[in-house]
């Protein structure tokens, strides 16, 4: 049952990708209010979503016990970065920034490297930090910004529980592989991605 | 290693999945998925070489036939960010053309060399295929999307390669991927000729590769 709900929830999770909607610096509008814009803004923002669930990768890789750790860092960090972006965000984070951050913890995935705990969610609270300041500068002109915070950072918490849960318990080889692939793939989109930033 | 049903099935969720989507969301960023998408998968020299790195992992088995989808997509990407960065990389189309001839050489004669002269082969292929399309990427897409198309499709390819090898556990699957290969080795030596790299050829390789075949058993 493991083996199948991995599967489902990597092609739900593709598919949100494919049909994922403009990502903007704009909340989308749900037509339920803030806290449901907010809800739906990490799901449609690839930016944010894909290093966000190649921390989760990586967590649930290194076993239940880091898993509940980056569950309570990430989000954690991600809230505490969007209200310090919301309140001051005067400078916007690099685009090269964000880049190497997801190339770096994509290659951690692919590596499936064995970490110490303070390590991974040092890199957790670091993602989560970066992540919500430049969510919560995007958000500081917004009507309703403390509901879209609020809103972000229960939707990361249910990313994080639901994929990191799935992950923690797999065993067999070939379905951590494609764990370690998912990385790859998030891995080499980083690096396209710092190669575009030094385009514009 | 048995196979399950979802990692069959997988694979084509996300192949049929974006031509579902384009036809109900229009607009820039979607178009950006699906150019990136089509970019790895219209050309036939990508495809070919793409697919028999799969088909030589397979060959290789364990642990190559796992090390490759993990790896190869970063080192591509790499070539692909210093195509997107300027970095001139000289005699791209050659080199891709090359890898065809290479690949499917290897493929053809099921050669076995030390793991990291595998390695380090397909690796230098996979900068020159990165780069290629790096600086062949429309400027005006969005970036994050275009990415993901083009890293989705690169690596649905090897994958692809992979599932059409693991017909080698079979003595006849076995002659069969030594004679895709020797047809990719064929259309390798087309390109790098200057030829089209569209559908036809691939047929004229095959042909002249399978021709080439027979004439081989008889002489033996």
């Amino acid at each position: 049952m493991h083996r199948m709900g991995i599967a489902c929830g990597a092609a739900l999770l593709l598919a949100g990708f494919l049909l994922a909607t403009p990502a903007q610096a704009h909340l989308m509008n749900s037509g339920f209010g803030p806290f449901y814009d907010g809800l739906a803004h990490p799901l449609l923002s690839p930016e944010d979503l894909l290093p966000a669930v190649a921390m989760t990768l990586l967590a649930g890789l290194g076993g239940a016990r880091e898993g509940r750790f980056v569950l309570a860092a990430l989000p954690g960090a991600w809230l505490v970065g969007m209200l310090a972006g919301w309140a001051i965000g005067v400078p916007a984070p690099p685009a090269w920034l964000i880049a190497v951050v997801t190339t770096l913890i994509g290659a951690l995935v692919a590596g499936d490297l064995r970490l110490p705990l303070a390590v991974v969610i040092a890199v957790a609270a670091a993602l989560g930090l970066l992540h919500g300041y430049a969510n919560g500068r995007d958000l500081a002109t917004t009507t309703g910004a403390l509901l879209a915070i609020a809103g972000i950072a229960c939707s990361l918490f249910a990313v994080v529980s639901l994929l990191a849960g799935q992950v923690a318990v797999v065993r067999a080889q070939w379905a951590r592989l494609a764990v370690r692939i998912s990385g790859s793939w998030i891995a080499a989109i980083g690096m396209l991605m710092l190669g575009w930033s030094t385009r514009s | 290693m048995r196979l399950r049903p979802s990692i069959i099935l997988l694979p084509w969720v996300l192949v049929l999945w974006p031509t579902g989507a384009s036809a109900h969301i229009t607009g820039d960023q979607v178009g950006g998925f699906v150019s990136g998408f089509e970019h790895p998968i219209s050309g036939l020299d990508h495809i070919v070489a793409m697919v028999s790195v799969g088909l030589w992992g397979a060959q290789l088995g364990a642990p190559a036939i796992w090390l490759l989808p993990v790896t190869f997509p970063i080192v591509m990407a790499f070539g692909g960010m210093l195509g997107l960065m300027g970095v001139p990389l000289p005699g791209t189309e050659i080199g891709i053309a090359l890898s065809a001839v290479a690949l499917g050489a290897m493929v053809a004669t099921e050669a076995r060399p030390p793991l990291w002269v595998a390695a380090v082969l397909v690796g230098i292929f996979a900068i020159f295929h990165g780069h290629a399309h790096g600086t062949e990427l429309p400027p005006d897409e969005s970036g994050v999307l275009y990415s993901m198309g083009f890293v989705i499709a690169t690596g649905l390819l090897h994958l692809t390669g992979i599932a059409i090898g693991l017909i080698h556990r079979w003595p006849s699957g076995e002659m069969i991927l030594r004679l895709g290969g020797a047809g990719v080795a064929a259309a390798g030596g087309w390109f790098l000729a200057g030829g089209e790299a569209d559908l036809l050829t691939l047929i004229r390789a095959g042909a002249a590769a399978t021709g080439g075949w027979f004439l081989a058993l008889a002489g033996s």
